[in-house]
């Protein structure tokens, strides 16, 4: 049983899990490289060590991940998706590092990616799913152009896939999943559009996810409680003012249980083995329940907050 | 890392993940290399499959393949049994990495492509289905490939009612199943399709989810299908206005600013330097449409033709429950008047599901123009002296249009009976949570359909039990019962005049304004506000409130008392901006500017990422200070306060307190304190 957050830990274990680069593990998610860049950056910021990392390196080596359309990929040589994209692009707002951007050639790469319908493709290969509305929306929102695609029909689409029991699923009629529905949520969130959210039906839902016995939250009905729906679940609630419903104090105790207090890191349950992509998801929601010792993370953007109001606050 | 146990490694098991590793390396910068190169040779190809069966999650190679697919389909002649065989192997490769993970994005995407591409055998698919369905039913890629088949091949929603039915039978904990099943009755309701009607079907529809419900009531699959079917039998699709201010048949005391001749009036008065008066619909639900054109004016106060009608709603919004318009009249004109509104006096009210606002309905009230006298001081409004007991005439309070005054266009009987039944039903389950949580929800919405008011109020008792029961029993759950019981002893307040009556004052002070006292009662949440449209003054102290989320429809409150409760920020006030006559308002002793988490930040209008940062005069020259307090910058910029209170809360100080009063020229008063001039 943890009582505190080992985050000198959770630092060392980033740092280390970034050079060690030749594992299994990590040849096999090679291709998402960009993503847990992201992940451990963003941590990093969270616990005030974004100054442990070379700035230089990691963005010159993002830009070597951007594609001739102007999309990123998720490491060097691999096709270029809006995933990766939007990764790199926070990854350059971490670091206030925007202007090196042709906001023009990655802007068109993502704009060009909407739909008739107003849905967005991952990638030319014509996936179509409501995580890449909310990808595409955040990642133009940062770069300040979300003129240059139709947000009507954007708002319209993801309203469409709006469920019965007030969640969002990943294309029309699909299950409400926690996942989804933070990206519907954070997309509506970012244009102005929560009028469009049921508060009270969905808080609801969401609520449900706390499991009473471990205080962790799943995913959707009769899963198993899970470190990461700490992050898409909680900042969900907290975009649509109802996190109180559920016990902040018992979801502290569960993301603190499942740290590694040896060798650091966070996994998906105590019993588990840590990943970034869990140590991420652990830290962003102790920062979402204001825990001491993390800044403040935004609930949309997944950027800390200073991080965020930096890009918004100024022309 | 889902499914892999923590623990330590050993040497020889490090050393084999090495070995590994240097295997899969060699295999990518292979596969790069010919993917960059543009290699589709069948070795190639072979490289792509070896890579993806180790590792199914490497897109890259899983577009590598469609091009390649497309680089052979280019280079033969369209014999079918050449463009099948290709396919099929696309196919296979598919089905390997799904075993390996039957959750690969990047594979069932594939699947997807290839189908597209004309190739289908649907009887193999619907197989394939069957079987990662057996391995885990709520597997959501596999429901929505279904759904991408079913739409494909055209099959019948009946037909895959069917499956749901069969899925159920098999195992009633399956959310994904009763998920899909309220997404294919929705749509048949809806077409009105043959045996859909839902006075037939929606009771069958509560036998079918009672057997998963009662059979384990810890398990949630049964829960949110119920819930729906709630919403099913309550659902009235057909706007209704709910309410009115000024309400049909109430007189009102109209005059210009400053103190009425005369003493106490049994009648609500409304004084107005600008000479108009608000006139509020409440809607059941949110309708677009309202305008001169759909809502009808008839009276001899002067120049109120083509009447602009605005949404109370968020900016982006043009739907909305409450709809406002300004009535002029003139303070001189000392007379009488008779005032009709037709709604829906032309079609165009439809609410945002489509539904046009049926029935005109037309109301009257009279409108008095009073003499005033000017007063020359404006004294601090007080919240504890100078009150007086009001009695309150039904008739001044607002009428509720309850559903079975309107039986015979909503088909009310079946719904009654549906919720009678349910409750009957449920008192068997009474102690479980879902047992008292729902049967807390049938009684809240059988109140709502009662309009006699000897009987309403009676089980309101009940439910408020209810919900300190489960405060009790499902105490990780507390703060949203918390709500919920308030909702409900709101309710249960405005259910009568009698018990409204008890809370109302007038405020001498203020030319007898309409008080409403609801301090120290625990409330953590804000309801019942159609019922309140009247109320200028409203005293809300000493609560557990953190949001003013639904007073943006009192388009009366004047004075408003928010001291003591648990508000965090300006943004959980935003709603207050369309509360235009506000002028007294008191925030003090809170928690504004104590909490690093805004969670009422995407809920406020104002302009945030997208939109421009206008900035007029003190946002030029404070750009600093408005940034740091861009919340309460938006919402005091946009009243015309005279009285605020915002000390003992962390915000407050000298810094804030010079930034409110750059903000608010015109304040009078600031905590008690009289501004210099």
């Amino acid at each position: 049983m943890a009582d505190k957050l080992v985050a000198d830990k959770h630092v060392r274990y980033i740092l280390m899990a970034e050079k060690k680069k030749e594992s299994f593990e990590s040849v096999v998610m090679d291709h998402l490289r960009m993503n847990g860049a992201y992940w451990g950056l963003t941590t990093l910021d969270l616990l005030d060590k974004l100054g442990s990392v070379s700035e230089d390196e990691v963005v010159s080596w993002v830009m070597t991940c951007q594609h001739e359309s102007g999309g990123f990929a998720g490491n060097t040589g691999h096709d270029p998706h809006v995933i990766y994209t939007l990764s790199a692009v926070q990854i350059l707002a971490l670091f206030d590092k925007l202007s090196i951007l042709d906001v023009q050639k990655v802007s068109s790469y993502i704009a060009g990616l909407q739909n008739e319908d107003g849905s967005f493709s991952g990638d030319m290969w014509g996936e179509v799913d409501t995580r890449f509305s909310y990808i595409a929306i955040c990642c133009l929102s940062i770069l300040k152009c979300l003129d240059k695609i139709n947000v009507k029909k954007a708002v319209d689409y993801i309203v469409s896939c709006k469920i019965l029991d007030g969640g969002f699923g990943c294309t029309p009629g699909a299950e409400s999943h926690a996942g989804q529905i933070f990206c519907c949520v954070g997309a509506l969130a970012i244009t102005g559009n929560l009028h469009h959210v049921d508060k009270d039906l969905l808080g609801w839902w969401l609520c449900e996810r706390q499991d009473y016995e471990s205080g962790g939250l799943n995913g959707r009905p009769e899963k198993l409680p899970d470190v990461c729906y700490s992050w898409w679940v909680l900042s969900s609630l907290i975009m649509i003012d109802r996190v109180h419903w559920i016990e902040k104090g018992k979801l502290v105790k569960f993301i603190l249980d499942c740290q590694d207090m040896d060798n650091g890191g966070i996994s998906d349950n105590p019993k588990d083995a840590v990943d970034i992509f869990h140590t991420y998801f652990g830290v962003a929601g102790l920062s979402l329940l204001e825990y001491p010792g993390v800044k403040p993370i935004d609930p949309a953007y997944a950027l800390p907050v200073h991080v965020i109001n930096r890009i918004l606050f100024t022309k | 890392m889902h499914g892999r146990p923590r623990k330590a490694s050993k040497p020889e098991e490090e050393a084999a993940s090495a070995a590994k590793a240097v295997k899969l390396r060699s295999l990518q910068s292979q596969f790069m290399k010919n993917h960059h190169d543009k290699i589709y040779t069948e070795e190639a190809i072979e490289l792509s499959t070896k890579l993806l069966e180790i590792n199914p999650e490497a897109y890259t190679a899983w577009n590598y393949r469609k091009l390649a697919v497309e680089d052979c389909l280019s280079r033969i002649d369209s014999d079918p049994n050449l463009v099948n065989s290709i396919f099929d192997e696309e196919l296979r490769v598919v089905e390997s990495a799904l075993r390996q993970n039957f959750k690969s994005y990047g594979a069932w995407h594939h699947r997807k492509w290839v189908l597209s591409k004309g190739h289908s055998s649907i009887a193999h698919e619907l197989k394939l289905l069957d079987k990662f369905q057996r391995l885990d039913s709520r597997n959501f890629h596999a429901w929505n490939y279904r759904r991408f088949v079913v739409e494909l091949t055209k099959r019948s929603e009946q037909d895959e009612l069917q499956y749901t039915d069969d899925m159920i039978n098999n195992n009633f904990s399956n959310y994904s199943a009763w998920h899909n099943r309220s997404v294919l009755l929705s749509s048949l309701l809806a077409q009105n399709a043959d045996g859909f009607m839902p006075n037939e079907r929606i009771p069958d529809e509560y036998d079918l989810v009672h057997s998963a419900i009662f059979t384990d009531p810890d398990d949630q699959s049964g829960w949110f299908y119920h819930l729906w079917l709630l919403d099913q039998t309550l659902n009235v699709e057909t706007p209704l206005l709910t309410s009115s201010w000024p309400s049909h048949g109430s007189t009102i005391i109209l005059s210009g600013a400053g103190c009425l001749n005369g003493s106490s009036s049994k009648f609500t008065t409304f004084c107005s330097e600008s000479g108009s008066f608000p006139l509020i619909l409440y809607f059941d639900q949110a309708v677009g449409g309202v305008s001169s054109s759909t809502v009808t004016i008839d009276s001899e106060l002067k120049g109120n033709e083509d009447l602009v009608w605005e949404p109370i709603s968020y900016k982006n919004s043009q739907v909305s429950c409450v709809w406002v318009t300004h009535l002029k009249y003139v303070s001189t004109d000392l007379c009488e008047y008779k005032v009709k509104i037709r709604v829906g006096n032309s079609p165009g009210i439809v609410s945002s599901r489509g539904h046009n606002f049926r029935a005109p309905y037309e109301f009257v009230f009279t409108a008095h123009v009073h003499d005033t006298v000017k007063d020359s001081q404006e004294g601090i409004v007080s919240w504890t002296d100078g009150f007086d007991i009001w009695d309150a005439k039904s008739k001044d309070l607002n009428s509720l249009i309850t559903l079975d005054q309107l039986q015979a266009e909503i088909d009310f009987k079946w719904r009654q009976e549906a919720i009678d039944s349910e409750v009957e039903c449920f008192g068997i389950l009474s102690d479980s949570k879902i047992g008292k949580l729902t049967l807390a929800r049938l009684l809240m919405a059988r109140e709502a359909m009662v309009s006699d008011d000897a009987v309403k109020g009676v089980r309101y008792e009940e439910i408020l039990q209810l919900y300190n029961d489960l405060m009790a029993l499902d105490s990780s759950h507390y703060q949203y019962y918390k709500d919920e019981h308030s909702v409900a002893f709101l309710h249960k307040m405005t259910s009568s005049s009698e018990s409204l009556s008890r809370h109302l004052f007038r405020y001498r002070g203020m030319n007898n304004l309409v008080c409403l006292r609801l301090n120290n009662l625990s409330l953590s949440r804000i309801a019942s506000v159609e019922k309140l449209l009247f109320v200028q003054m409203l005293d809300l102290s000493h609560n557990e409130l953190h949001s003013t989320e639904g007073l943006e429809a009192m388009q009366l409150l004047s004075c408003l008392n928010l001291s003591h409760n648990r508000i965090r920020s300006f943004s959980a006030l935003d709603s207050l901006r369309h509360v235009k006559q506000l002028k007294v308002l008191d925030v003090s002793h809170n928690h504004i500017g104590k909490h690093s988490v805004d969670t009422t930040r995407y809920l406020c209008s104002s302009p945030l990422s997208n939109s421009e940062w206008s900035q007029d005069d003190v946002g030029r020259q404070n750009p600093g200070l408005v940034t740091k307090y861009w919340d309460a910058y938006f919402v005091l910029r946009d009243l015309n306060l005279k009285q605020l209170d915002i000390a003992g809360n962390e915000i407050s100080g000298n810094e804030f307190s010079s930034f409110v009063l750059q903000v608010v020229p015109k304040l009078v008063w600031l905590d008690g304190q009289k501004l210099g001039n």
